[in-house]
């Protein structure tokens, strides 16, 4: 079937021409480079390492990481061996404010005779400050971690990390949460359920205990991080699913710039294509799709259905709005543009999606189609945003599972109203700007002419 | 300050946050009036709690740290104290028992509020809503419809009101015929005529029908109903009950309509339940939505298990049954329960929102409140239980109905000329005994109490305040029969957080976008009016120019200080609910309340230049 071509190079943005004029190319648009600018007048205790330059250390990292400026590439190499992946710890997130940090890595490859790597050791306590503790998140529960052991992976024992404090979060795993979507999907089709039904088959999709799993785990990251002052180590297996759902999140909480547009789409950039998400497996099918291939699973999903979540609890606070996130979702699964193909950043150089295809960022960036995706009510606030992970504060994301399923018109009028009330309220003010200065000129012009 | 009369007060008091897994708490005194429950925290946060609202009080067994005292209120405001001894736990314990359940009517807040009116204003108050008006803007008396006296002295029915309408072929032998054989003499009359449509909404209780007992003069009335509508000849009768419940009850000599018995009635059972399974219904989501620490699936499966979205989409099914009815064929429909003041007045008064624009704006839905609920006798003091009595009697019905609404404004969110705060306040006040509007069970009981004369109406209160219950978004050009037609697939119903959580700040959104829209469009109209302001100044200035005249006026400027800073910096986000809500600071929990403030400042600092060229205007002509 066409959906599920077997060559990349078959799909729809390999014969994409877009019909619209490239302003800036998408492409170029969040080079690493230009984000560790953003750190390095803030602190020098980081550099860039170009150790996986040819995808050597780490097939799933960028060519350009962030790392501690004291751990040498050598070392890099050593722990590379030491983590699921060769995913080496690297730096996600610095907090400008106390100058904490979140990193992210593969799990420890302890096995069962609890296997050490002091470079590992020495590469995570080189972000704490003296005296200071850190904390690791591992995404997993301990027993999961625990049986993780016996396929070579693990956890970091206690008497070989002795600063850092380790918490279990159970965030599921891919196919379970691919289990959940088609639950839920079949759930909201189906108009005829009765209350009951329908409340039941709801509870029973877990999709919303899973957002808020997520999300919990997301809050607490970021309460050490502002609240502690302690930095933290986040991983779960092999650290390109449930890790990034943290990091990106706990960012959208701590950091201002990750909710504007221009921001959110660095965010992607950084902590899911570049991270090494692998979109092309996770995303293989359509969301809808009752898919049984394994390594499907709906996480980037998740992720954007928690940040219309805390959207709707600070709905001024983001500068995009819910069209964004859907967009943002769709193009995920199906796409013209070359931007979600392929599972990491190598496997996209191989396919040259920059020479082929066009980036999606190319096409969103535009003045016609940003204005679509802004949101109304956005006034800039800095302050660390705390959302409710309250059953009672959470929501079925209807624009996603209700979208096909009921007239959304009243909805989109009201919409169109507030929009109308806000852009009136400029033209009032910039009026009565206007005319104040107008006034103040004349006068003015009336108190010379009566002075002399 | 103002000075608190006390009975007594209690210093070094714990109030503990509701859902706080690490027991937080705020310390301070409480204080306990004739009116309210007072709590001062250390930062002089006050926490206000009338006594009406008080639906339950616990004692707890007695803790390290004190005697807790867990206050359930009927708003759904849940408090826990810890108070440091026994003995004063259990002084504020009894008292609060005593003061929360009055035996007479005479001693509930009405009937010593005051708030400083004339008793001019206070009648003026009651003449507000006028229901022989509103009989008028429906279009009755008419040709098919009149209304009957035979209830002006209460003789056929205690619970009716005294002014009813009915058809006008009904003659007064039939009416008295029909009360006879209908449960508490509530015999058929109207409740809302379209007049479009010439179709009506009628109520009544159920027939005394047992299982073969018949009324002749109850069937000529239903035919008189028929008739009253010239388009279709065929009415529905619609029984709101399950039929189990209403079979049950044909053992008891009641029941329902034999369709063989009536000539031309469609009859239909439209499956609400009754009072009691309501009244444990909310009281099973309470438990749930109270747990500490709640995981998602037992909040869905006790919101399942409470049965309470069940019941809320029940009741809409009913309403979109009548005015389907209406729309679609031309029909008149006649609404029964069992004694037709419980769900009859829900099924009705929704029936009529769903089908005139009117009741969907803050007056009108004032007028259908008095009209449906009040005037036709749903027992608001022994449902919200006002005094001390039968337990088994209150019932949250009336609250259902709010919340039927509150699901119709989200799904219509342009529809609706008020907000939810208005419901909100609504129901504060059917429980707060603060206004003689709910109390008493019906007209005649309201008449004996002489409520008009010794209290005070609620809605032109709510009329003066009426900034803060206008929904921004209405759009008030819809058609006065521009019907809604809901979606009632059951994911469109939702816990209403906003209402059993209302005092649960922390659980709300931070910011709220109804509130912002609401400031701008009041600050719009302020922008306008300073738009004409200035406008008229610059054409005068000019005119003055143009005649070379240099009048006193400019000498000494009247305005030295623009007007437009004031008025934009007086906008604060205005808060949903009574300020004096404990409210749990988290950072960036409200920058709502910063917002406004930034707005503001950022307004004024566009034009800084202007702002201090006019001060130097002043000071050289001064």
């Amino acid at each position: 079937a066409l959906s599920t071509l077997d060559s990349i190079t078959l799909m729809y943005p390999f014969f994409y021409r877009p019909m619209f004029e490239v302003i800036e190319d998408g492409w170029h648009s969040f080079l690493p480079e230009q984000e560790f600018e953003l750190y390095s007048s803030a602190t020098s205790d980081w550099r860039l390492s170009y150790v996986n330059k040819e995808f050597a250390v780490c097939p799933s990292y960028p060519p350009i990481v962030i790392v501690p400026k004291s751990i040498d590439d050598e070392a890099l190499r050593k722990v590379a061996t030491f983590r699921h992946g060769g995913r080496f710890p690297v730096l996600s997130y610095y907090h400008k404010k106390n100058g904490m940090v979140i990193m992210r890595s593969g799990q420890p490859l302890t096995g069962t005779n609890g296997r050490r790597c002091k470079e590992d050791e020495k590469l995570i306590n080189a972000t704490l400050r003296a005296g200071k503790r850190g904390y690791i998140i591992d995404t997993r529960s301990l027993n999961v971690a625990q049986q993780a052991r016996a396929k070579g992976g693990g956890f970091e024992q206690e008497a070989h990390y002795p600063q850092w404090r380790r918490i279990h979060k159970s965030i599921e795993r891919y196919h379970i949460l691919q289990e959940s979507l088609v639950k839920l999907v079949e759930a909201c089709n189906d108009q005829t359920h009765n209350m009951d039904r329908w409340l039941s088959k709801l509870e029973s999709s877990n999709w919303l205990t899973h957002i808020k799993e997520i999300l919990t785990t997301a809050c607490l990251v970021a309460q050490c991080i502002d609240r502690e002052g302690a930095s933290i180590l986040i991983h779960g297996t092999e650290g390109t699913d449930s890790t990034l759902q943290v990091t990106s999140l706990a960012q959208i909480i701590l950091e201002p710039r990750s909710r504007t547009i221009r921001g959110f789409e660095a965010l992607i950039e950084r902590e899911w294509l570049q991270a090494g998400h692998p979109f092309q497996q996770r995303c293989a099918q359509s969301a809808y799709c009752n898919s049984k291939q394994k390594w499907e699973s709906p996480v980037f999903l998740l992720f954007l259905d928690c940040v219309w979540q805390i959207l709707r609890q600070f709905p001024c606070s983001f500068e995009f709005n819910e069209n964004f996130l859907i967009m943002l979702f769709e193009h995920a699964y199906a796409s013209q543009f070359g931007t979600f193909l392929g599972n990491n950043e190598s496997e996209r150089c191989k396919l040259k999606l920059q020479q082929k295809t066009m980036s999606l960022w190319s096409w969103v960036n535009r003045p016609s189609e940003l204005s679509k995706f802004t949101n109304p009510l956005f006034e800039a606030n800095n302050l660390v945003i705390w959302p409710s992970v309250a059953p009672q504060s959470l929501q079925l994301w209807e624009g996603i599972f209700l979208r096909w399923n009921r007239s959304s018109k009243y909805l989109d009028e009201a919409y169109e109203e507030m929009v109308n009330i806000i852009e009136y309220n400029k033209e009032l003010q910039a009026k009565v700007n206007l005319l104040r200065r107008q006034l103040a000129e004349l006068e003015t012009k009336d108190g010379m002419q009566e002075s002399p | 300050r103002k000075r608190i009369y006390t009975t007594f007060e209690v210093e070094q008091v714990k109030l503990l946050d509701r859902f706080s897994t690490n027991n937080k708490s705020l310390t301070g005194t409480l204080y306990l009036t004739a009116t309210h429950l007072l709590f001062i925290d250390s930062q002089q946060k006050e926490t206000w709690i009338l006594h009406h609202h008080i639906g339950s009080v616990e004692k707890l067994a007695l803790t390290t740290s004190g005697c807790p005292l867990v206050i359930q209120c009927k708003n759904f405001r849940i408090v826990h104290f810890i108070v440091p001894r026994e003995r004063d736990c259990h002084d504020i314990y009894n008292s609060l028992l005593q003061l929360s359940k009055q035996a007479k009517y005479e001693d509930l807040y009405a009937f010593s509020y005051n708030p400083k009116q004339n008793d001019s204003e206070r009648l003026r108050g009651w003449q507000l809503i006028d229901l022989a008006e509103e009989y008028k803007r429906m279009g009755v008396p008419n040709s098919n419809w009149q209304l009957s006296d035979a209830n002006r002295e209460y003789k056929i029915c205690e619970t009716y009101p005294r002014e009813l309408y009915v058809p006008r072929i009904a003659s007064k032998p039939i009416i008295v015929g029909s009360s006879k054989f209908r449960s508490k003499g509530r015999f058929p009359v109207l409740s809302y005529y379209h007049q479009n449509k010439e179709a009506a909404i009628c109520r009544c209780s159920q027939p005394l029908s047992g299982f073969s007992a018949r009324c002749l003069e109850d069937e000529h009335l239903l035919q008189a109903i028929s008739k009253a509508n010239p388009a279709n000849r065929y009415m529905y009768v619609v029984d709101t009950r399950p039929k189990l419940n209403a079979i049950a009850n044909r053992a008891a000599g009641k029941g329902y309509e034999n369709e063989d018995n009536y000539s031309n009635i469609r009859f239909q059972f439209v499956g609400i339940e009754n009072i009691h399974v309501m009244r444990s219904s909310l009281q099973k989501l309470l438990e749930v939505n109270g747990t500490k620490g709640l995981s998602v699936n037992d909040f869905y499966s006790g919101l399942e298990s409470s049965g309470w979205l069940r019941h809320i989409k029940a009741v809409m099914d009913a309403a979109i049954f009548l005015a389907k009815a209406i729309m679609v064929e031309n029909a008149s429909v006649l609404v029964h329960c069992s004694d037709g003041w419980d769900r009859t007045s829900q099924v009705c008064s929704l029936g009529s929102l769903l089908l005139d624009s009117y009741y969907r704006t803050v007056k009108g839905f004032m007028v259908l409140i008095e009209k449906d609920w009040i005037s036709f006798g749903h027992k608001f003091s022994e449902r919200c239980g006002h005094l001390d009595g039968d337990p088994k009697e209150v019932s949250p019905v009336f609250t259902q109905f709010l919340e039927c609404v509150w699901h119709l404004t989200e799904q219509f969110p342009q529809d609706f000329e008020f907000n939810e705060a208005f419901l909100l306040q609504i129901h504060e006040h059917i429980h707060s005994c603060q206004f003689g509007n709910f109390l008493g069970n019906c007209q005649k009981e309201r008449e004996e109490l002489k409520l008009k004369e010794k209290t005070y109406s609620l809605w032109p209160f709510l009329l003066d305040d009426q900034k803060k219950y206008l929904n921004p978004l209405y759009s008030s050009n819809s058609q006065k029969f521009a019907v809604l037609e809901p979606n009632t697939a059951s994911f469109n119903f939702k816990f209403w957080r906003n209402m059993y959580h209302q005092f649960d700040r922390t659980l709300h959104p931070r910011e709220s976008v109804c509130n912002i829209i609401m400031n701008m469009n009041e600050q719009n109209k302020q922008l306008e009016k300073d738009i004409k302001d200035l406008e008229s100044k610059i054409n005068k200035r000019k005119n003055e120019q143009i005649d070379g005249v240099l009048t006193k006026e400019l000498l000494h400027p009247v305005h030295p200080e623009s007007p437009i800073i004031k008025t934009s910096l007086c906008f604060k986000e205005q808060t949903l609910l009574p300020v004096n809500d404990t409210l749990r600071t988290i950072e960036g929990s409200n920058p709502a309340d910063n917002r406004y403030s930034e707005y503001a400042e950022e307004f004024s600092k566009s034009e800084p230049a202007v702002v201090s060229l006019e001060y130097g205007v002043a000071r050289m002509t001064c």
